[in-house]
């Protein structure tokens, strides 16, 4: 019978099912960062229980991390005994490889997984964080888990899981000039809504997607989960092999073509059959910005926000007089004439050098507008910051009006120093629009890293397609 | 983990879709290196009128009197009534420390976000799905009558109406045996290490660039 890629990827782990089909699946890489782990290793040791695969286990701290004054340390008291605490468990237990708060290679965990070649198709792939669907973008199953499955998988290289359904979203045709990955990403969460995919692991095909780099591809699967998929994936091209040539943790010679050859296999067959099938039109997509309080909130940069009377049901109708009462919008407010107050270019979802690239393109040669207080770029790790620098990047933002800084989460969830104050509006990158996520009442727009950069410029939201 | 039979518990309306984690328990909180002592801060940015911070006395912070688990009369509910989507976003397992810490021990509504369920079954928190039509039944049954308690028997699979109406619910039957008893799952995947080990032998051998 022919098989979707999720099926093949399933049935290439599981160790044992119950009667009811809960299956035991073996996990090859275990992501770990401060925030989900600290509760997971106490339980191990109170149980005196032992690490099953150390060598599975990549770590970093990246969400509590200030992103200046690092030979400062870290000023908020509770943040560093978090971040002291992933490194007294990691120099303990013991890990594959720990990139620790100021290494050069720190960095968002999602971003430096595959940077590092740590992330290779075929694998299981977890970390105790929703965004690790990223690493779906290589061919993996990779989904997030709680801190007891982080618990679970340290002692047992397994988590307990049910098969999901499976479901292909097509993305055929070409993506005009600014549209990005993360403009599909939305139009499909428009499209879908926010529980759309909950029971659904999510594979993108179609030749908008086989076009987009690995950074695109990654920025989609990153966004699955905001489509209510634990899982986004997409099968393996040379595009993926090409990537992952010579990154530190993937295969040498003999090994890396034995590699190459079954990786190859990691596709749907023609004809297999899916739960459900999405379609869209790339030709036709729009640069996208989100206007309410839930990543589904979304419109193109032509429309408008809409009124709360659009919709019948009333659930639906109250949800979005809520969104724009916390928002501060008034229903029909053209999406071109909301003006911002910050900007923010980063997070596991857009600070690949692509993302840097693609800002500073808009950037080049023009000012950051004068009611804009601060607009942040934040790389996705050390080495896309060393990178960004040797191709002067840093130099077009900082001579626009950006501030550059050092890597980490930053003001995607706001756990360290860069948040919105009450009621400040941002033009942000991220992946979530929820009340209070970037700051206690700040109002969060998200955009593509082209679009955060137009917006910066214009000091309210503007058509990126103008500026190219 | 605690276990869970059946119980009878008063019900607060929480009348909104797709509540995400973030706002179960702002990232603030997050920065806790323990499991417990979440539930004060549990929907911390819609139940107090100032912005939490951890380690602050939430006795002495102002209550936003218009906030449902503010009001007299659903204090004390163990069981939360809610709609579609509930818990999506992060993977944060604060967010049901934070209910249980609070004192829920179980959540109805239409849909839940995957994550959030599974962590839920975790930490002895039941996730009760209902079809939307009984959803709102409820709301109204709620709203309109002061004490509105459930009945929940996971054994029976059953939530009963005081008006003796009772709705039946799904729940896997791995996970109901393991709340049921409060098996602790590494425990019972232990059981089967022999197998894991021989699995990962094979993978070693098929795959070696997986453990190099």
């Amino acid at each position: 019978m022919q098989q979707t890629l999720y099926d093949r990827l399933w049935v290439n782990h599981v160790v044992h099912t119950e009667e009811d089909g809960t299956a035991l699946l073996y996990i090859d890489r275990h992501l770990v960062h401060e925030v989900t782990s600290p509760q997971a290793f106490e339980g191990l040791k109170l149980s005196g229980r032992k690490v099953w695969r150390i060598s599975s286990i990549v770590a970093t701290a990246d969400h509590n991390t200030p992103t200046r004054d690092w030979e400062q340390g870290i000023a908020d008291p509770v943040s560093r005994l978090q971040v002291e605490t992933l490194d007294a468990n990691i120099h303990e237990v013991g890990a594959l490889a720990y990139f620790p708060f100021r290494d050069a290679r720190q960095g968002i965990v999602h971003v430096i997984g595959p940077e590092q070649g740590a992330t290779l198709p075929g694998m299981t792939v977890v970390c105790g964080d929703s965004h690790t669907s990223t690493h779906g973008a290589f061919a993996c199953l990779a989904h997030g888990i709680g801190t007891s499955e982080v618990e679970h998988v340290l002692a047992t290289q397994c988590l307990l899981q049910k098969k999901s359904k499976c479901m292909l979203v097509r993305v055929a045709g070409q993506t005009g000039k600014g549209v990005s990955a993360k403009d599909i990403a939305l139009a499909i969460i428009g499209k879908i809504g926010t529980a759309g995919g909950t029971g659904y692991a999510i594979e993108f095909g179609g030749s908008a997607i086989r076009a987009l780099s690995m950074e695109g591809r990654m920025t989609l699967c990153n966004m699955a989960i905001e489509a209510g998929a634990r899982a986004g994936m997409v099968a393996v091209d040379q595009t993926t092999i090409d990537y992952l040539q010579g990154r530190p943790f993937a295969p040498r010679g003999e090994l890396w073509d034995r590699a190459v050859a079954y990786w190859r296999t990691l596709r749907s067959d023609d004809g297999a059959r899916f739960d459900a099938v999405v379609d869209l039109d790339a030709g036709s997509l729009q640069p996208q910005v989100t206007w309410g309080t839930s990543p589904e909130m979304v419109a193109t940069i032509a429309g408008a926000v809409p009124a709360p009377e659009d919709f019948a049901d009333p659930v639906t109708s109250e949800g979005v007089a809520r969104a724009l009462q916390y928002m501060g919008l008034a229903p029909r407010t053209p999406i071109k004439q909301i003006s911002i107050d910050k900007v923010f270019i980063g997070s596991c979802t857009n600070s690949r050098i692509e993302d840097l690239r693609a800002a500073a393109a808009i950037a080049r040669g023009r000012q950051v507008a004068d009611n804009v207080k601060l607009a942040l770029v934040v790389p996705g790790s050390g080495l896309v910051k060393r990178q960004a620098e040797s191709e002067g990047l840093d130099k077009i933002f900082k001579a626009a009006g950006f501030e550059w800084r050092e890597p980490g989460c930053s003001m995607c969830l706001a756990m360290n120093d860069d948040r919105l104050e009450p009621g400040e509006r941002c033009a942000s990158t991220s992946n979530r629009n929820f009340e209070g996520r970037q700051g206690a009442g700040g109002r969060t727009h998200l955009v593509s890293p082209e679009m955060a950069a137009a917006a910066a410029i214009a000091g309210h939201f503007a058509d990126v397609r103008d500026l190219i | 983990m605690q276990q869970f039979t059946q119980f009878d518990g008063l019900v607060a309306p929480l009348d909104r879709a797709n509540v995400d984690t973030d706002a179960i328990i702002p990232k603030q909180f997050l920065k806790s290196i323990k499991r417990s002592g979440f539930g004060p801060n549990l929907f911390d940015e819609w139940r107090y009128l100032d912005v939490g911070q951890p380690g602050r006395d939430n006795s002495q912070r102002p209550l936003n009197p218009d906030f449902v688990l503010n009001q007299a009369r659903f204090r004390g509910a163990q069981i939360l009534l809610t709609r579609d989507n509930f818990g999506c976003g992060s993977s944060r397992e604060h967010a049901p420390w934070a209910l249980e810490d609070y004192g829920f021990r179980a959540i109805v509504g239409s849909t839940f976000a995957d994550i959030f369920f599974n962590n839920c079954f975790k930490n002895g928190l039941l996730p009760i799905k209902l079809p939307a039509a009984e959803i709102d039944a409820l709301f109204a049954l709620v709203t309109e009558q002061t004490g509105y308690r459930l009945r929940i028997d996971l054994a029976a699979q059953t939530v009963a109406r005081p008006d003796g109406r009772t709705i039946g619910f799904d729940v896997d039957p791995f996970r109901k045996y393991c709340l049921l008893n409060g098996f602790d799952d590494i425990g019972l995947t232990l059981r089967h290490a022999d197998k894991i080990g021989d699995f990962e032998a094979r993978r070693r051998i098929e795959q070696p660039w997986l453990f190099s």
